[in-house]
């Protein structure tokens, strides 16, 4: 007998468990099998920042949650319409945020009285008619598992553990998804442990098979591919794209890539990956600390290379000093700041974008430096060029502001050729008489980058104030008043591209406009509130210092500007005291991306205000 | 060695030096001006790195590159270009408030990478730039402004330091000393990792006389120890005896010359160095100069380099459009 087949426009799941549980990458297999068949997605991988929290406890409670659907996805979705539970913590954690009527695929083995007492359940949330709105499915998630590995030479416990790959197979059955790519998958990572890799792959096609025969799942579905512009595609998180795309732009510049980084959550799967790719020349070092980080980027810089530095907010506090330095000499630098919860050490593993006001004043003195902030995960990839293009044109440090939401989120990303991507053009002084190491060019106000090695052009530079063109060393009064208005000329006259704002109507009633990852949860409300007859205008910033040239007529032209950030208000403080516009702030700061429908809640508010 | 036809002038630049009269800094820089024709490196191709403190003016008036950079920082900056521009001699001056209390841990992670630096460490036992305050090398119970009652820090050897963080080359001498200081110089820069330098620094407005017993012609003869590879280590009047699993200093008198320790820098083990390190006490009165240890290990820079030119001979360059379409692809029509 064949089950019957229904169609969707879209689905949002969340597979959660225990933080050992494998739900990761559960999630990341079915990101890429989904991918594959050509819908649009957006992902949202969120965990604990400890690695193994007590086994069976909401704090070790870990998530991935993936959006697909047939048309294009802007967000990972607000509330799940399929929650996967691998135990009672995983329930308890969730079960507010899954919408009523949503189907939930729970591993019913894990439910004992000892694991129910865990979370605090006075009786089984199975058996006690609390989830009578929800399709819930309670299945022996862990028991199947263990009977179809028997034959296997496995102990129960390594059995076990194959448990999130039955219960990938049976969404896979449940959605269409084709399983030739994780059969691939996880080939090629258990070439070596033959009996890990048999007892993965017979869980997995365990889980395919119990969604075919058994009866609790009497219906599948399916999801048509997305109509999207013709292309390469792949799947891509932020943090790869921006490797990516610093890789990208040591290539198109011709400059070696050296990365100074230290190790810090959520940045370091940059390091991770630029450590890879060795054979593009790329040089990774991994210092003794934040600051010795820093300081060999400027090192690099300095010697002719594109010195990138990696990090997230605690560790731009300890590499201020060496930015005021590299604003001081006038070279060009990269300074990733892969934002998350603060003050302090806050909250690594989750999103925020509370380090705007940092990045922009974080230092003694008057210290300007470009600050840019990609707006999705394959956006990182453009910013990263963009960054290199800014820092080496104008000598000056560039921030990139992106976050935890789109370091880790993914989204399918069309592969650009080679071809298309900007030539960056880098020139070094060459040897002459008398140099002059703080001429400025007439237009970018630049100074020449002066590499170690060119004869006739040696010369010293330093923390010190600077004699103009000379470059010696300097206490006048009048020259320090010039050097601190040119370095702030210089940065306030780079070129970046007018703001778009997207207005169908010309005249809509409140102009949204936001800046970095939030992007995706705007674009969304704005789709919504468009379906629903409201005039609304977009606008998202990129370029946050300098701001685009016409910004000021754009907020000009607004009656109602919203401006919603995952802080308290810092580009609505930016914005107030460049342009003495009154936008109206709107502002979250729980370590999550905001969902569609707050947006269009506080949208609405304002509206009828 | 090319014949660059440079000397001392050439290594000299316009600018004016402002130390205070009778600085030991001006010996260094003036030893250091000799020395540098001698390396043979084109002044292109030689950068001096320094952090914050008075020694750290030095590269302003050495006619190479050079980059007077942030406090305690300089190792950092002098890392990133070295590994990165194998093709450079990069030197970094520092004091010891700069390399020992707010660089310390840039001090001894570049020297157990190795990297190819030389780092000249001006000793001077104070904080000069600021005024006078007790610094990581003070002996405990100094006066100074901010220790009116004497300091309580025990200071740091900056020898013993070196050596535990897994050193190759570690030398001291004496501001000045020209041709002592010039010799460690030759040897630490024909040394292929990491070098460290210390070099005792007489500063004559907050510490001055603090190295007089090592300096004095009537107190040196007998309070320096040479270290001279192959030879016995003796002053003119003490020589270096075994003890045990350790070193003393005895009177040259009581001894045959056969009993002294012949230095060996080369010695694998840093036990060796380190013992010999321990025999500095704080009132200078046996000091041992010259080269501790002199081992071989690769340099930091050279392996890193090295990695990067056998994979891309293992398997070819990079190419940009094989790293972007690399993994799971799908083709939209």
């Amino acid at each position: 007998m064949t089950k019957p087949v229904v169609s969707l426009d879209q689905v949002t799941i969340r597979f959660a468990g225990d933080s050992g549980d494998g739900m990761q990458l559960t999630g990341d297999r079915f990101t890429m099998d989904t991918a594959s068949l050509g819908n649009d997605l957006s992902t949202l991988p969120n965990y604990p920042a400890e690695i193994r929290a007590p086994q069976g406890t909401i704090p070790g409670v870990s998530s991935f949650q993936l959006h697909f659907a047939d048309h294009h996805v802007q967000t990972p979705g607000d509330a799940p319409d399929v929650l996967v539970a691998m135990n009672p913590a995983a329930l308890k954690a969730n079960i507010k945020e899954i919408r009523r009527g949503a189907t939930i695929i729970v591993d019913k083995d894990e439910f004992t009285t000892r694991n129910l007492s865990k979370v605090g359940y006075e009786t089984n949330p199975l058996e006690d008619g609390s989830l009578d709105s929800y399709k819930v499915h309670a299945v022996g998630l862990t028991s199947l598992t263990v009977a179809a590995l028997s034959e296997l030479s496995l102990t129960r416990k390594e059995a076990e553990r194959s448990k999130n790959m039955f219960a990938l197979g049976l969404l896979t059955w449940m959605y269409h998804r084709p399983t030739e790519s994780t059969e691939n998958f996880l080939k090629a990572k258990f070439a070596k442990k033959p009996e890990i890799l048999a007892a993965n792959l017979l869980a997995y096609k365990t889980g395919w098979n119990y969604g075919e025969t058994t009866e609790d799942f009497a219906v599948s579905y399916e999801v048509a591919k997305a109509q999207m512009p013709a292309g390469k595609y792949r799947n891509i998180s932020g943090n790869t794209a921006m490797a990516y795309g610093l890789i990208a732009a040591s290539q198109r510049s011709g400059l070696k890539l050296f990365l100074g980084s230290y190790p810090i959550t959520p940045a370091s799967d940059i390091l991770h990956e630029l450590s890879k790719h060795k054979k593009f020349g790329v040089i990774t070092f991994q210092a003794e600390d934040e600051i010795a980080a820093i300081g060999s980027a400027l090192g690099a810089s300095y010697g002719g290379a594109l010195g990138i530095t990696t990090t997230s907010g605690p560790g731009v506090a300890l590499k201020s000093e060496m930015i005021g330095l590299g604003v001081m000499l006038e070279l060009p630098l990269i300074i990733i700041d892969v934002q998350r919860g603060g003050p302090s050490t806050g909250l690594p593993t989750k999103t925020e974008q509370s380090d705007l006001l940092q990045a922009m004043f974080g230092r003694n003195g008057e210290s300007p430096v470009a600050v840019l902030a990609p707006s999705h995960a394959s956006d990182c990839f453009d910013i990263a060029i963009e960054a290199a293009r800014i820092a080496t044109t104008y000598k000056v440090p560039v921030f990139i502001l992106s976050d935890g939401y789109i370091a880790n989120g993914s989204e399918p990303w069309k592969i650009p050729s080679v071809d298309s991507l900007p030539e960056l053009h880098v020139e070094f002084a060459k040897s002459q008489e008398n140099f002059m190491p703080y001429l400025r060019d007439p237009k970018t106000l630049s100074r020449p980058w002066a590499i170690p090695g060119t004869k006739g052009i040696e010369h010293r530079i330093g923390g010190l104030e600077k004699a103009d063109k000379t470059g010696a060393i300097s206490y006048d009064p009048a020259n320090h008043d010039l050097m601190v208005r040119a370095r702030a000329a210089k940065v306030a006259g780079i070129e970046v591209p007018d703001l778009v704002v997207d207005d169908p109507s010309g005249d809509a009633d409140v102009l949204i406009l936001g800046w970095g990852s939030t992007y995706g949860p705007i674009a969304s409300a704005i789709e919504s509130l468009r379906e629903s007859g409201q005039k609304v205008a977009q606008a998202h910033l990129r370029y946050i210092n300098p701001f685009p040239k016409n910004l000021g007529a754009v907020l000009e032209k607004y009656p109602k500007v919203l401006v919603p950030e995952m802080n308290l208000g810092q580009l609505a403080m930016l914005l107030r005291s460049q342009f003495l516009k009154d936008v109206i702030p709107c502002n979250q700061v729980r370590g999550l991306p905001f969902t569609t429908q707050e947006l269009i809640d506080t949208t609405m508010a304002v509206i009828h205000a | 060695m090319p014949d660059l036809a440079l000397t001392k002038k050439d290594f000299t630049s316009d600018q004016e030096v402002k130390w205070c009269p009778g600085c030991g800094d001006y010996s260094i820089l003036s030893t250091m001006q000799s020395f540098l024709p001698e390396l043979g490196v084109p002044r292109e191709n030689i950068v001096f790195v320094s952090g914050i403190g008075c020694s750290s003016r030095f590269p302003y008036y050495l006619e190479t590159f050079g980059m007077h950079s942030i406090h305690g920082r300089a190792p950092t900056i002098a890392t990133g270009l070295a590994i990165s521009r194998p093709d450079l001699s990069v030197f970094v001056i520092t004091g010891d408030g700069d390399s020992l209390s707010i660089g310390g841990n840039h001090l001894i992670h570049s020297l157990r990478r190795n990297i190819e630096l030389k780092i000249l460490l001006f000793n001077n036992r104070i904080y000069g730039l600021t005024k006078g305050q007790y610094s990581p090398t003070s002996e405990t119970g100094k006066v100074t402004k901010s220790s009116p009652l004497g300091s309580l820090d025990t200071p740091f050897n900056p020898i013993s330091l070196a050596l535990g963080a897994e050193a190759t080359f570690v030398a001291r001498t004496v501001d000045s000393d020209r041709k002592h200081f010039t010799e460690v110089l030759r040897a630490a820069t024909a040394h292929k990792g990491s070098a460290l330098i210390e070099i005792f620094q007489n500063c004559p407005i907050f510490n001055d006389g603090a190295f007089d017993i090592v300096k004095d012609g009537d107190t040196k003869g007998a309070a320096l120890l040479q270290m001279v590879h192959g030879q016995a280590i003796k002053s003119e009047t003490h020589g270096l005896v075994h003890d045990g699993a350790s070193l003393k200093v005895v009177e040259l008198s009581s001894v045959s010359e056969s009993d002294l320790v012949i230095h060996d820098a080369h010695n694998a083990d840093p036990s060796y160095a380190f013992a010999l390190s321990r025999l500095s006490s704080s009132d200078l009165s046996h000091v041992p100069v010259g080269v501790f240890r002199d081992v071989e290990r690769p340099g930091y820079g050279s392996m890193v380099n090295n990695q990067v030119s056998e994979i891309i001979a293992a398997q070819g360059a990079g190419d940009l459009n094989t790293l972007l379409t690399s993994g799971d692809t799908w083709d939209v029509q």
